[in-house]
């Protein structure tokens, strides 16, 4: 009787595994007579790509096909990774002006508790539209008050939430409080505020660290009561503990170097945000060894001494300097415009292939998932664009986009309505 | 002297004045030439003499004293044309009232707007800057040349079509803005619809007082006595609107306004020269090309809005291809300087060959505005307005290097980029002094 329940449960674990495989993995395909470029290692033209369980089995140029496996003829095609956008509210705010409608942002100023991906949307009709421009990966941001929340990473693919998640917990969002620009006597007051604020930012991670300190007593020692359950400072505690990194938004130029002393203080794991003032203080991003995700650069400078381009040449210089950098759109109705951005850097300075990086495996490497995808190479995620020119180029068409090796739809309420309207 | 005389020396002095001030003579040499209008040439040169252009094609002579700009392996374009913004203005919107047809933008035209200068380091020469979307009716608009540097007056181009702002929709009935007091009327679509009617009605009452009147003046019989009517400033725009002395230019997003006030002006006899934004224009692109409407739109800002929601970037290249004149605005003081990346973006959305989007930004806004005969290509006798790019301008990759107007160059990145860096010695040497001054304290 054991002996026969056991079988059973064995056959009944193989098929559900199998069953389970089998749903993931779509077969193999074989993406064939591209011309690859891998991000990571030297272009290959007319390649191939085997695609298997979702995972990229191999990358080259005499790579034999296994019988059976389903071809993609890719004659003409430029294979790239997925782009990932370094920061977004997709699935977040579908229409701007509608606050129904916008959830990545909430009152007050502490909010480490609050999550982006459990206010996700995967209806969003902006996600395929996203994904239909060769975006695969976004990280989904919240904006507001001091400590924001916290963002997480998602794939532009799934029913539910769960489906697209692929990393809940990215980092903890805090918006730098910005210092006034000039010295002026009558701005002593929001100075006062500024620093205030820094200081009540220092005040809420050292009262964090006790609270973790009194749990850890209190585990220790049975007759020690446990600290008074606090929400705000339940959720910073893999932030205290250098576990989950803060990403700073900050920009002018004493911003940023006070944000550093900030990390360098309380000893955060940090990714800085924004930077737009970055090219003046390169040196000081440098040597903290803290990376950065550009905003959208499509602003002009407040100040007219930084020059028209300021926004846009930041990039190149930031990256001469050796600072590891990623793109992001910052928006959830233009996020497909993520690729815009790399290129108008690479228009300014930027190398081209840095730019692309700057989409691709830099991101990656940032939110610690350069393991898993970011570029074209054996045992990542099945992550590949398949399009008709340079990704990063305005004029290029999307042709094909696989997800976790499988294919995806291209369409979206951009070509759903043109196609509803052309029967007119 | 009799006045006569005196009118015609004045004329004739003005003239020479103009003549003597209009542009600057300048020769582009070895550029790839866009014409927009008239292919390209891989390699060609134009002349611009007095700011007008004289000869394009290959191996141009510069006559003595000419100066002259090398743009090999450049790609030379006729300047950008953006037709709807509101940059160069002390005010946008005269919120006050609900019809201000009566408000002119050439009277609050600010020189020294540092938008000017965006614009002309993405390449663009004319404008088309408007009153905002707040009224129903709103004011008189006005063209102007980006001549960063130089007074309004010299701006102004006054061969332009005269431009009425009309607005429908969301921003009219307040719908985004939280309410003050007592709500506005209108607060609708059928309000908004019929106070323009109410509007013109009572423009046509107007007029017909004033033929009444001057019908009156001839006769012996009845000219007696006779009270001219009131001179009313709002009614005198309509009026003109009506004669035909103006056209309309109407923001509209939904396409059932926009029908709505085609059907308006049908009812009234006026002319609509362009519908902007209309975001859902491909839904009407029939009725537009019919009634030679033209549109005014963002390639792929959308969603912002309700009534932007279905605002699908392939609007530009889909009611192009269905025979409706579409020129691609900033509506903006910041994406108008990357008109041409939006442009390039109608190939990808709509499949438009190289020169359709180009004209997308260039000859289209220049039919729009009326200046078709003076700018919008590069031919013989039009302005000297020019942009030159690094690379193609429809590439992701280019950068404006120099904008040209009536053969004066306005912005030239070389000299920017050099004034930049001797900025930047220049403060290193300051703050080097400073160091020294606080070591020997």
């Amino acid at each position: 009787m054991i002996k026969r329940t056991f079988v059973f449960a064995v056959i009944l674990i193989i098929s559900v595994s199998f069953c389970l495989t089998q749903e993931k993995s779509p077969g193999v395909i074989a993406i064939k007579g591209a011309s690859i470029i891998p991000v990571v290692g030297e272009d290959i033209t007319d390649g191939i790509i085997l695609i298997k369980d979702g995972l990229i089995e191999a990358v080259g140029k005499n790579i034999a096909i296994p019988a059976g496996a389903k071809i993609v003829d890719a004659k003409g095609l430029f294979a790239y990774p997925g782009m990932i956008d370094g920061s977004c509210y997709l699935g977040l705010q579908e229409i701007g002006s509608i606050r129904a409608t916008v959830d990545y942002k909430e009152t007050g100023r502490f909010n480490p508790q609050a999550k982006t991906v459990e206010a996700l949307r995967p209806d969003s009709m902006h996600i395929p539209i996203s994904r239909s421009n060769g975006i695969t990966t976004a990280l989904v941001a919240p904006s507001d008050g001091l400590i924001s929340g916290q963002s997480g990473l998602i794939r532009l693919v799934g029913w539910t939430p769960e489906e697209m998640v692929i990393k809940s917990s990215v980092a903890m969002h805090i918006q730098f409080p910005p210092l006034p620009r000039l010295r002026r006597r009558r701005e002593t007051q929001p100075r006062e505020q500024a620093s205030k604020q820094i200081t009540e930012l220092k005040e809420i991670l050292k009262q964090a660290r006790y609270y973790q300190k009194r749990k850890d007593a209190a585990k220790k020692n049975l007759g020690l009561r446990l600290p008074e359950f606090d929400e705000k400072l339940e959720f910073l505690l893999p932030v205290v503990s250098g576990e989950l990194p803060v990403m700073i938004s900050v920009h002018a130029e004493n911003d940023i170097k006070a944000a550093i002393k900030f990390v360098k203080e309380e000893k955060l794991k940090a990714i800085l945000y924004g930077v737009t003032d970055g090219w003046k203080v390169a040196e000081d991003i440098k040597k903290s060894e803290i990376p950065v995700i550009f905003g959208s650069l499509n602003t002009v400078p407040s100040k007219w001494e930084d020059g028209y381009d300021a926004f846009y040449r930041n990039p190149g210089v930031l990256a001469k300097a050796g600072i590891k950098f990623a793109f992001s759109s910052d928006s959830a109705s233009l996020a497909k415009d993520l690729p815009c951005h790399a290129a108008k850097a690479a228009a300014f300075g930027l190398d081209k292939k840095e730019a692309l990086k700057g989409v691709t495996i830099y991101p990656a490497q940032i939110f610690g998932v350069d393991k898993m995808m970011g570029s074209l190479e054996k045992g990542k995620v099945a992550n590949i664009v398949l399009a008709d020119g340079d990704i990063l180029e305005l004029r290029t068409n999307i042709k094909h986009v696989f997800i976790d090796g499988k294919e995806v739809s291209v369409s979206s309420i951009y070509t759903e309505l043109l196609e509803k309207f052309k029967k007119r | 002297m009799n006045r006569k005389t005196i009118g015609f020396i004045l004329g004739m002095s003005l003239l020479v004045f103009s003549s003597l001030s209009f542009g600057q003579d300048l020769l582009i040499k070895n550029g790839t030439i866009l014409t927009v209008t008239k292919g390209t040439i891989p390699k060609g040169d134009i002349l611009i003499l007095k700011g007008i252009i004289k000869q394009i094609g290959e191996n141009i002579k510069a006559p003595k004293g000419v100066k002259i700009i090398d743009a090999s392996g450049k790609y030379v374009i006729p300047g950008i044309i953006d037709s709807h913004t509101h940059i160069a203005l002390a005010g946008t919107n005269e919120s006050a009232e609900v019809i201000t047809a009566e408000v002119k933008m050439s009277d609050v035209l600010d020189a020294e707007d540092r938008s000017i200068y965006t614009a002309i380091t993405g390449g663009v020469t004319m404008v088309h800057t408007m009153h905002g979307s707040g009224n129903p009716i709103g004011g008189e608009n006005v063209v102007i040349k980006t001549k960063w540097g130089k007074t309004w007056e010299e701006m102004i181009v006054h061969s332009a079509y005269r431009t009425l702002k009309f607005a429908l929709g969301e921003n009219v009935k307040r719908s985004n803005i939280p309410t003050v007091g007592a709500p506005r009327y209108p607060q609708s679509r059928m309000g908004v619809n019929a106070i323009i009617r109410r509007e013109f009605l009572k423009a046509k009452n107007y007029m017909e007082q004033w033929d009444r009147y001057l019908n009156a003046k001839k006769s012996k019989k009845t000219a007696k006595n006779l009270i001219a009517p009131r001179k009313d400033l709002r009614m005198e725009q309509l009026a003109d609107v009506l004669r035909g002395k103006m056209v309309a230019r109407c923001h509209s997003y939904r396409a059932d306004e926009t029908l709505e006030f085609i059907k308006l002006s049908k009812e009234f006899g006026f002319k609509i020269i362009s519908f902007e934004h209309a975001s859902e224009a491909f839904k009407i692109a029939k009725e537009l090309a019919k009634e030679k409407i033209g549109i005014s739109i963002f390639l792929d800002n959308w969603a912002y809005k309700v009534e932007a929601s279905e605002g699908i970037a392939y609007n530009a290249g889909y009611c192009t291809k269905n025979g409706v004149l579409v020129s691609i605005n900033s509506d903006s003081g910041e994406r108008i300087r990357r008109l041409f990346n939006d442009a390039a973006k109608a190939m990808k959305y709509g499949g438009l060959s190289e020169e359709e989007a180009i004209k997308l930004v260039t000859i289209n806004p220049a039919i729009q505005l009326g200046v078709e005969k003076i700018a919008g290509s590069l031919e013989v006798g039009k302005h000297g307005d020019i942009a030159i790019f690094n690379e193609h301008p429809l590439s992701a990759y280019t950068l404006c290097e120099k904008t040209i107007i009536e053969g004066e160059v306005y912005f030239d990145r070389a000299q920017y980029l050099k004034e930049r860096e001797e900025m930047e010695m220049k403060k290193k040497e300051e703050e080097k002094k400073k160091e020294k001054k606080g070591g020997t304290k």
